[in-house]
């Protein structure tokens, strides 16, 4: 039973940080139709501002520092978004091709300049010192850092929801998400919702990297690689353009990945394709997705 | 006065050339009927017109050019567009979809105008427009439509399958709206259009052949001969 309540609480653990990254993700595709390769780059960027901003602390910080770390990550993730998108994907909207490639070339080049300024080797991420203990649940024992991530990805689902249903830019984003088009023929400047949805995407993405950092042990540029292709996953699963689609199905993942990795050693990546596969054939708008006009 | 003045308006779509030097004028305050067989390119030319499509030739509004300007500045100038499909926000609730449309805080009077036409919308004000009737998702695209003070209405097949019931609904409520605001209306509906328009427009492999009074809407030969349509019950 133990066993049973530990892999459950890591793999909901395990998707919450998936969770963070596809959020943004698949908001930035349902609104605005362009496939971001890109927004691995913004959890990386946000991993390293994160980093610097705690080794400031010094080798161990406390917890309102390392959150202190997590937010200007996030912020400064969220900046290089914005940039990214004003300078280059504001030229490249409806050229889905060009999108891709142009996308691709950042999360290069950062990796690259990331990489040439301090090297691939994992560097400690600093960390309050209650990261390393265990909460007891049921008997198990629970790695306390777990608990930091669901908190941060439901903080992060309540936010996006709040903003979604109470302000107007929310209602514009999720009128894009539907129809762009007609939004614009409201007169309303669909555009400037993009700016918003690739701030907050960067900026989910900048919590995420920081918190993958302590998960992974440790930052590097290389650190996105496969949480970009899980947070794909998950917005196709979840429905494009839906968050609470994505934060079902980065659950859903998380935990069928840490069961299948525990009772079929190493399937986990195995289960998870065949369940998009399932989920492409039955469903294919994903499991909260709506299919587009 | 021409509220609306399009001049050699060519459109292609991908490999097709739909719009073929399209030239019309829309006189202010009237209603104006765009008519013609299907696909002869009557939707064509009012997506363009709201610069959802991209042509060459020219599109004035009260004298300014807007072709070429984005979709939602056109839209600002004082262009409203009911499109064919409604094109309602299925995921928002009646209340969310018209608060969308809306551009102004002080809309009192615009919001008791919609509720005057369409009682209907207040009760259902909480309920998802993917969950209404066609009917009453109609209502919603023409209500978004009237939220904003508009230099003209674009309106695209308003009863086009809807029960008889509520095409005098929606026939009724754009009749009473007919006398405030200039309307560009596309309609197969010949018993609505000879109601409501004062000038009529007819297109043909998407080139106009006619502009003029709706008189000869009363002469079913010629009825006939352009819109290929009986017209007596149609």
């Amino acid at each position: 039973m133990e066993a049973f309540i530990l892999i459950g609480i890591t793999g909901i653990g395990l998707g919450a940080l998936y969770f963070l990254i596809a959020s943004g993700l698949s908001l930035i595709y349902g609104l605005m139709g362009v496939l971001n390769f890109a927004h691995g780059s913004f959890l990386t960027v946000g991993a390293f501002v994160g980093f610097w901003v705690a080794s400031k602390m010094g080798f161990e910080t406390t917890i309102p520092e390392f959150i202190l770390a997590m937010i200007v990550g996030g912020l400064a993730a969220g900046l290089f978004a914005l940039l990214i998108e004003q300078l280059l994907i504001t030229r490249l909207y409806e050229r889905h091709i060009d999108q891709a490639l142009v996308t691709v070339g950042v999360s290069l080049v950062v990796g690259a300049v990331l990489g040439g300024w301090f090297g691939n080797d994992l560097r400690m991420f600093p960390t309050p010192m209650w990261f390393l203990t265990a909460i007891d649940v049921g008997g198990a024992q629970i790695p306390a850092d777990r608990v930091i991530y669901i908190s941060t990805a439901i903080l992060l689902l309540i936010g996006n929801w709040a903003l979604l249903k109470f302000t107007r830019i929310g209602l514009i984003i999720r009128a894009g998400v539907e129809n762009r088009h007609m939004v614009d023929a409201l007169g309303i400047n669909v555009r400037k919702a993009f700016s918003t949805v690739f701030f907050l995407g960067g900026f989910a993405a900048g919590v995420g990297g920081v918190l993958v950092s302590v998960y992974s042990n440790g930052v590097s540029p290389l650190i996105a690689g496969s949480y970009l292709i899980y947070g794909f996953i998950v917005v196709v699963i979840g429905g494009m353009g839906s968050v609470p689609g994505s934060f079902l199905a980065a659950m859903l993942i998380g935990i069928i990945k840490q069961f299948a990795n525990y009772y079929a050693t190493g399937l986990g990546d195995f289960v998870v394709v065949i369940l998009l596969a399932v989920v492409l054939l039955i469903r294919p708008q994903g499991l909260l997705g709506k299919v587009r006009a | 006065m021409n509220a609306l003045t399009v001049k050699d308006l060519h459109v292609k779509i991908g490999e097709s050339h739909i719009l073929h030097g399209v030239t019309f004028d829309v006189p202010a305050h009237k209603v104006t009927a765009l008519l013609g067989r299907n696909g002869v390119g009557k939707s064509t030319t009012l997506k363009s017109i709201m610069g959802l499509y991209q042509g060459t030739g020219s599109i004035e509004l009260n004298g300014s050019q807007i072709l070429g300007t984005p979709t939602y500045k056109i839209a600002q100038a004082g262009v409203a567009y009911v499109p064919e499909d409604r094109e309602i926000f299925s995921s928002l609730s009646v209340r969310e979809n018209l608060a969308l449309a809306s551009r102004s805080k002080n809309n009192g009077e615009a919001y008791k105008t919609i509720y005057e036409l369409f009682p209907e919308l207040d009760s259902r004000a909480t309920q998802l427009a993917g969950s209404l009737s066609g009917g009453q998702q109609q209502m919603v695209a023409i209500a978004r439509a009237l939220l904003n003070e508009n230099e003209i209405l674009l309106v695209d097949e308003p009863t086009k399958g809807l029960a008889p019931k509520l095409v005098t609904e929606v026939a009724s409520a754009l009749m009473k709206v007919a006398h405030q605001t200039t309307m560009l209306l596309v309609e197969q509906n010949l018993a609505l259009v000879k109601r409501v328009a004062e000038n009529i427009i007819v297109m043909d492999q998407g080139r106009v052949i006619f502009q003029g009074g709706p008189e000869n809407l009363s002469d079913p030969a010629w009825v006939h001969q352009m819109l290929g349509v009986s017209g007596g019950h149609k």
